[in-house]
């Protein structure tokens, strides 16, 4: 490790407030890069399976109809 | 009825059809260079009438208000035809569409980028720009209108077809106009500054040539994406 | 062979494939990134004319990068998909797109952050922000274009046609930029002398990279299969895994 204690990495000679902050944004729009799919991913399943269950409660007949098989 | 003509001769036809059609309407004609004039005289109001101030920013100026007047035309380029369906005709004729392509951008370099070159002058002297700088404004002008018409010319067939294109084609294709804004005003800032022109003229003679050889395709392949949609 | 192409345009298949692949990419890619930038951080010395808020680099040089590799993989998806006629790659294109901005926003954020100690103002114009700058106007370009067309096939071909006019452009573009400020370099942050970069900077650096790139891959994945979903929710595998996920 390069840095002497806890603080003078935080410090970075004056540079650490840009350094973190840079960092902070980074990670803060990666990992909003990252979940986004997922709960796309969620939200369409979810909103399938409550489209499922609506039909399953109206009856096999009209669930039938509405899937148009 | 007369066999179909020939690609070269059809190629004429169409041309002749856009400047018929654009000159039955002079006062669309002039609409660009109108639109040119006003956004000159915006800037002596922005920044303060200082002559020597406003020729320091002169080139930058005069070519930025060429590229929207270009930008703002280029979006109607195909809009009428479009919606009489004479493009979807077109597109059907077995004509080859690269050269009728061509034939469309053509009509709009000359009816917009060479009417702004050979006006351009006169609004070059009022804001103060010396008049050794003028031959390069005019010559880069006329060669980088050219690639602006047909770089214009590929957002417009590509937002033809949908009901607010306006905006979006300045999106699609400002960042392909910032080359020729470089090499344009660069040629007039060389001149100012005593240098050759030559070498800009030459690279946005490159440009065009790469354009004209180019961008037709993309043209027609945008056309028929707007025709099918 | 063959069968691989043809598996390629199944759906349900690559829906799972991509699935199993981000299963071991995400952990391999997070790791890497962690250890890249705490190695970055925290275990190399200091440039010596820029202190430490070189480190940026770390994150700066890699988001830049793995942005502009971006811009070809989805022109390339474009292409692929103009031309072939595959779902998968017109998939994959509209997926990139996204990916591909936020890496450009990261690259010119920490470029601007990185420029206040090193030249004393957050927004230099300089050649190489200029051209990321550029190229974010390019990915947000094909994005507002995309969403602009209610005829989704046609969108994505509106959007191929436009990134191939972008990748044969990018390299005028980055050209012209480069020259124009060349011309127009102010003196006062002009750095001298081209600096061969120290291995011991150099590694981290490099394994930065590579977690960009699969984290880049990972949540280009991820977009596919969201946007899979989203095109086959009325057909009988997806009403199934619905079904299957309560």
């Amino acid at each position: 490790m390069y840095f002497d204690s806890f603080k003078a990495m935080l410090v970075m000679d004056g540079h650490g407030a840009y350094v973190w902050a840079a960092y902070g944004l980074t990670l803060l729009v990666l990992s909003l890069v990252l979940a986004a799919p997922g709960r796309r991913r969620r939200r369409l399943l979810r909103e399938l399976r409550g489209e499922l269950r609506r039909q399953a409660r109206h009856g096999t007949k009209e669930a039938a109809y509405a899937s148009g098989s | 009825m007369s066999a179909a003509p020939g690609a070269l001769a059809f190629v004429g036809r169409l041309l002749r059809r856009q400047l018929t059609l654009a000159l039955r309407r002079p006062v669309a004609v002039l609409n660009p260079l109108l639109f040119f004039a006003m956004v000159v005289a915006l800037f002596p109001l922005g920044l303060g009438p200082a002559p020597d101030r406003l020729a320091a920013f002169a080139p930058g100026i005069l070519w930025i208000i060429a590229l929207l007047a270009n930008l703002l035309s280029a979006e109607m380029l195909f809009r009428s035809d479009f919606e009489d369906g004479s493009l979807e005709q077109l597109l059907l004729s077995p004509q080859p569409l690269y050269l009728s392509v061509l034939a469309y951008v053509l009509a709009h370099w000359l009816l917009t980028g060479v009417l702004l070159a050979a006006i351009a002058p006169l609004f070059a002297v009022m804001l103060n720009l010396p008049v050794a700088a003028l031959p390069a404004l005019v010559g880069s002008l006329l060669l980088g209108t050219g690639v602006l018409s047909f770089v214009g010319s590929i957002g417009a067939s590509l937002t033809v077809g949908l009901r607010r294109g306006g905006m979006l084609i300045a999106l699609l294709v400002l960042p392909f106009y910032m080359p020729v804004l470089i090499f344009g005003a660069g040629a007039v800032e060389g001149a100012l500054a005593g240098l050759p022109v030559a070498p800009y003229l030459a690279i946005l003679g490159a440009l065009f040539s790469f354009a004209a050889a180019l961008g037709p395709f993309a043209i027609g392949a945008g056309l028929r994406i707007s025709i099918d949609a | 062979m063959w069968s691989f192409f043809h598996k390629l345009g199944s759906p349900p298949w690559l829906y799972r494939i991509a699935g199993v692949l981000l299963r071991w990419l995400l952990p391999v890619s997070l790791l890497a990134l962690g250890t890249g930038l705490i190695w970055g951080l925290l275990f190399t010395a200091p440039d010596f004319r820029q202190g430490n808020s070189y480190r940026i680099i770390y994150i700066h040089v890699p988001a830049a990068v793995v942005a502009l590799a971006g811009y070809y993989v989805m022109a390339l998806a474009g292409a692929v998909s103009l031309i072939w006629k595959m779902k998968v790659a017109d998939i994959a294109m509209k997926a990139t797109a996204p990916v591909g901005a936020a890496l450009t926003f990261i690259a010119l954020v920490t470029g601007s952050i990185w420029g206040k100690p090193t030249w004393g103002t957050w927004w230099v114009w300089d050649a190489r922000i200029t051209s990321m700058l550029i190229l974010l106007f390019l990915y947000l370009g094909v994005i507002a274009l995309y969403e602009a067309y209610d005829n989704k096939a046609a969108a994505g071909r509106a959007c191929a046609v436009l990134s191939l006019v972008g990748t044969v452009n990018i390299p005028i573009i980055y050209k012209s930029v480069d020259w124009w400020y060349s011309l127009h370099q102010p003196a006062s942050i002009k750095f001298t002398g081209e600096s061969t970069i120290d291995p011991t900077m150099l590694y981290p650096l490099l394994l930065s990279i590579i977690a960009f790139y699969g984290v880049f891959t990972c949540a280009l994945l991820g977009n596919m299969r969201a946007e899979i979903l989203a095109r086959e929710t009325r057909t009988g595998w997806v009403r199934r895994l619905a079904g299957g996920e309560v």
